[in-house]
């Protein structure tokens, strides 16, 4: 690549939010004409620094240097006039404006009376349009269009209103194939104008395809940028989650001791091909009693999802589960619980806990018809419950009456665990079961998934930690964008095969390619 | 001195809040009880007590319902509704005796109550959409039934409005008793607690494997029986049936009770106990202006100022 105007220059950027350090002295250059890829795990920074660039926070550090002036943007509005447009996973247009009216917001044709010019402005919107693949009726609401159509009337709009620098976060995660190949021709045609592209995505295959350099992010650090070309994806990953490929580890510092009697008995869960749109494709896996499976991919390969499609909580399209022989109605959480599915989410404060309530109500709160008799809650029988689980799960609380949102999050976590083997389940599902908790918690939380397995538990478990991942499965389920990738087993559970699986170097079944070629 | 004096204040302010949200409404009741009987002739008197807690009684048990509703963060527009609904029903069926017409009633509530929890359970309808269709189409409904005032002579619907044990009249003892009950479901039965999480996340309650949608149509129709319920014995009392003008703004009056009693607008949290206390404080506060001789506005000036003093003590607390 030519070397061309600089059109962006970060320098030492840092944010920090209450407790965290969100952001630490990360640079970033940006030159016309080039697609960047920024990518990171979650909480890497990446959409810190995004809403740095364009307004929505102020930077506690460090200088953004914009078309060769220093700027500070307060609002985003200041950003996208300046020519920073952003185009968000959803998109941020008028829904029942036409989709002329949305591409010509706030700066509409006018005749001589100073009216509206409606015929000038569909005639341009639809030739406009016309280029980004997008044939539509122009005079309909923007609403009645698909995402990926949206998604290319945001980026005609960003475009139209001269934007030198154009940041796509996760543009394709709603999109069909199709869809992708005419953002990528658009995203062409927009490095060949002279427009740099910041492109945020998981998709390795999408990241190789389109972008040129490259920038990875890990806990608010830059920690490799270059050329993309000049790094494979091993690497790529290995970089993004932290791992150094030269090092292997025999013995970690998790607490699991590693193997557990996973017999050659009958399934305790079994799920074939579940479907659904745009988040799973003939995701298929099967827990014996008394194992623990891994579940391992990047961030948005579909791990949650899978999880949730499990324990009925993500409508499924195709596709069953069976539990110990038992064909379970899909999509209901109350059936999956009634027979012996518990999701521990990995939302904890929005999806988990319930804040308001205390400890004791939080633990008995799925157990509760159980403890009851015609409806009347047996107060005595919650109590020795409760008192079970909180000396056996170690929860520190001030009384059983404190309510669980004062807790800390490993206590919170805790809570969590113990609502759920209070159902005495036969399979847990544990997604980022130790993510935000302290060191010790983690420890307790890590031992605890050893004694389930011990006690013939089946437990799925999700993590974006390798070593937890490596060391706390029998087995590794590997995930890629929605589809099981490759799976690991006996002594190929190794965090450097792991890593192959996940950027799909190593010689695994991939679904979707098969789909592609049935197709 | 002035710096210190800055230094500790929003705590105090917080503490204030605090003790202003949990016993304000108490210390309001009081406080109107212990003035009257100074200022107001006639106050301490059995009969003038027994005027207040019938004329309290009806919004008390509105009440009721509109706090198990406001828990689950939802609000029911349609409770007046409801009772004029019931006023044209108990009007309808009382040719066939006090109990079949009571029957009817509860069938009529609940089918509203139905519509009210399938809108917001099954299709998502917010809840102020949902009830003000009910509000508007009960309402109407209950017109259609009985298109003017009909004076009522039955002695059994009769009793149930004038009645008393040892002096204290059916009402408040119908009202004290539902109020008993509606406290013990929520403290102590599956469906309170349900209720409750369902009110403070709904995700996680989803999650957990919590029957949402059922928890949710429950309590409209329970909602709206308890509106049933206020609506007959309103109309015992009349010994009339009067759809035109009966429960008017009751669902603003119940709102009322429920948020100075301190049970928050974001669900949650029930306070029975609260809402009892908050029913109470706006009847004595009007009744204390009206015997002072003082126009209806102040009334309700007064109204909005505790309203608005109680949704501060909470807005304080929420805070934290």
């Amino acid at each position: 690549m030519a070397p061309t105007a600089e059109v962006l220059a970060v320098r030492g950027l840092s944010k920090t939010f209450p407790g965290v350090r969100a952001l630490d002295d990360v640079d970033l250059t940006l030159h016309a004409g080039e697609v960047h890829a920024l990518i990171g795990e979650n909480g890497a920074g990446k959409s810190t620094l995004i809403k740095l660039l364009t307004g929505v926070y102020r930077p506690d550090g460090g200088e953004v240097v914009f078309q060769g002036r220093a700027v500070s943007f307060a609002t985003p509005l200041e950003a996208q006039k300046a020519g920073i447009s952003t185009i968000y996973q959803e998109v941020n247009l008028i829904p029942l404006l036409s989709v002329a009216r949305n591409l010509f917001l706030g700066r509409e044709p006018r005749n001589r009376l100073g009216l509206l010019d409606m015929t000038r402005m569909n005639q341009q919107a639809e030739e406009t349009l016309r280029t980004y693949g997008v044939r539509v009726d122009v005079r309909r609401p923007l609403r009645t269009l698909g995402v990926g159509a949206q998604q290319m009337v945001a980026l005609a709009r960003a475009v139209a209103t001269d934007a030198r620098i154009v940041i796509m976060d996760e543009p394709t995660s709603s999109l069909e194939p199709r869809e992708v190949e005419t953002l990528f021709t658009v995203i062409r045609r927009l490095r060949d104008a002279g427009i740099a592209v910041v492109y945020v995505s998981h998709r390795l295959d999408e990241l190789y395809a389109v972008c040129d350099t490259v920038t990875v992010l890990r806990d608010g650090r830059r920690v490799h940028h270059g050329d993309l070309s000049r790094l494979d994806r091993l690497s790529l990953v290995s970089t993004m989650l932290g791992r150094d490929l030269g090092e292997v580890r025999t013995e970690g510092l998790t607490k699991f001791t590693g193997a557990h009697s996973a017999t050659d008995t009958e399934p305790v869960l079994e799920a074939r091909e579940l479907t659904a749109p745009h988040q799973l494709h003939d995701v298929s896996l099967t827990i014996r009693p008394g194992e623990v499976v891994g579940l391992g991919g990047l961030l948005g390969s579909g791990r949650t999802e899978t999880a949730k499609a499990i324990a009925g909580a993500l409508p499924t399209r195709s596709g069953t589960v069976t539990v110990a022989g038992v064909p379970l109605r899909t999509g209901s959480t109350p059936a999956a619980l009634r027979a012996g599915i518990s999701l521990l989410p990995e939302d904890r404060k929005s999806e988990g806990i319930v804040p308001g309530l205390s400890v004791r109500e939080n633990i008995a709160l799925a157990v509760l018809p159980r403890l009851s008799r015609f409806g009347l809650v047996s107060e005595s029988r919650v109590d020795a419950v409760v008192d079970t689980f909180i000396q056996r799960l170690r929860i520190k609380a001030s009384s059983p009456q404190q309510k669980v949102g004062e807790l800390s999050g490993g206590n919170q976590q805790k809570v969590l665990l113990a609502r759920w083997l209070a159902m005495h389940p036969k399979v847990l599902l544990l997604d980022e079961p130790t993510r935000g908790i302290d060191v010790g918690a983690k420890a307790e939380v890590q031992k605890l998934v050893d004694e389930l397995a011990a006690d013939s538990l089946g437990v799925l478990l999700i993590s974006s930690d390798l070593e937890e991942l490596i060391e706390g499965s029998d087995r590794v389920v590997v995930l890629k964008d929605g589809a099981v990738v490759g799976e690991l087993t006996g002594s190929d559970v190794t965090e450097e095969k792991l890593m192959r699986a996940i950027a799909g170097d190593a010689p695994a079944r991939d679904t979707r390619e098969e789909d592609a070629a049935d197709g | 001195m002035a710096e210190a004096a800055l230094r500790t204040l929003p705590f105090d302010k917080n503490r204030a809040l605090q003790w202003l949200h949990t016993y304000g409404v108490y210390a309001g009741v009081g406080a109107l009880l212990v003035v009257n009987s100074v200022i107001t002739p006639h106050f301490l008197s059995a009969e003038n007590f027994r005027t207040q807690a019938v004329q309290v009684a009806p919004v008390i048990i509105v009440a009721l319902g509109m706090a198990l509703v406001i828990g689950t963060e939802g609000v029911d527009l349609s409770v007046g509704a409801v009772m004029a609904l019931a006023a044209s029903v108990t009007a309808l069926y009382l040719g066939y005796g006090l109990l079949p017409a009571l029957l009817a009633v509860a069938l009529f509530a609940a089918g509203v109550g139905l519509a009210n929890g399938a809108l917001v359970a099954v299709i998502g309808v917010q809840p102020i959409v949902a009830t003000l269709a009910l509000m508007v189409g009960g309402r109407g409904l209950a017109l259609v039934l009985l298109p003017q005032l009909k004076d009522l002579r039955n002695p059994a619907l009769a009793s149930l409005g004038s009645g008393d044990v040892l002096g204290v009249p059916y009402l408040i003892l119908i009202a004290a008793g539902l109020a008993l009950l509606v406290a013990f479901v929520v403290r102590r039965t599956t469906f309170g607690r349900q209720l409750l999480a369902v009110g403070d996340s709904r995700p996680a309650a989803q999650l957990a494997g919590l029957p949402v949608r059922r928890v949710l149509i429950v309590v409209y129709v329970v909602s709206a029986l308890l509106a049933a319920v206020a609506g007959v014995l309103a109309t015992a009392r009349l010994q009339a049936s009067d759809p035109t003008s009966l429960g008017n703004l009751m669902e603003l009056s119940a709102i009322t009770a429920v948020v100075v009693g301190g049970t928050p607008l974001t669900g949650g949290r029930v306070n029975i106990a609260g809402t009892v206390a908050g029913a109470v404080l706006i009847q004595l506060l009007t009744a204390t202006l009206i015997k002072h001789d003082l126009p209806p506005s102040w009334t309700q000036i007064a109204q909005a100022v505790v309203i608005v003093a109680a949704v501060y003590a909470a807005r304080g607390r929420g805070k934290r």
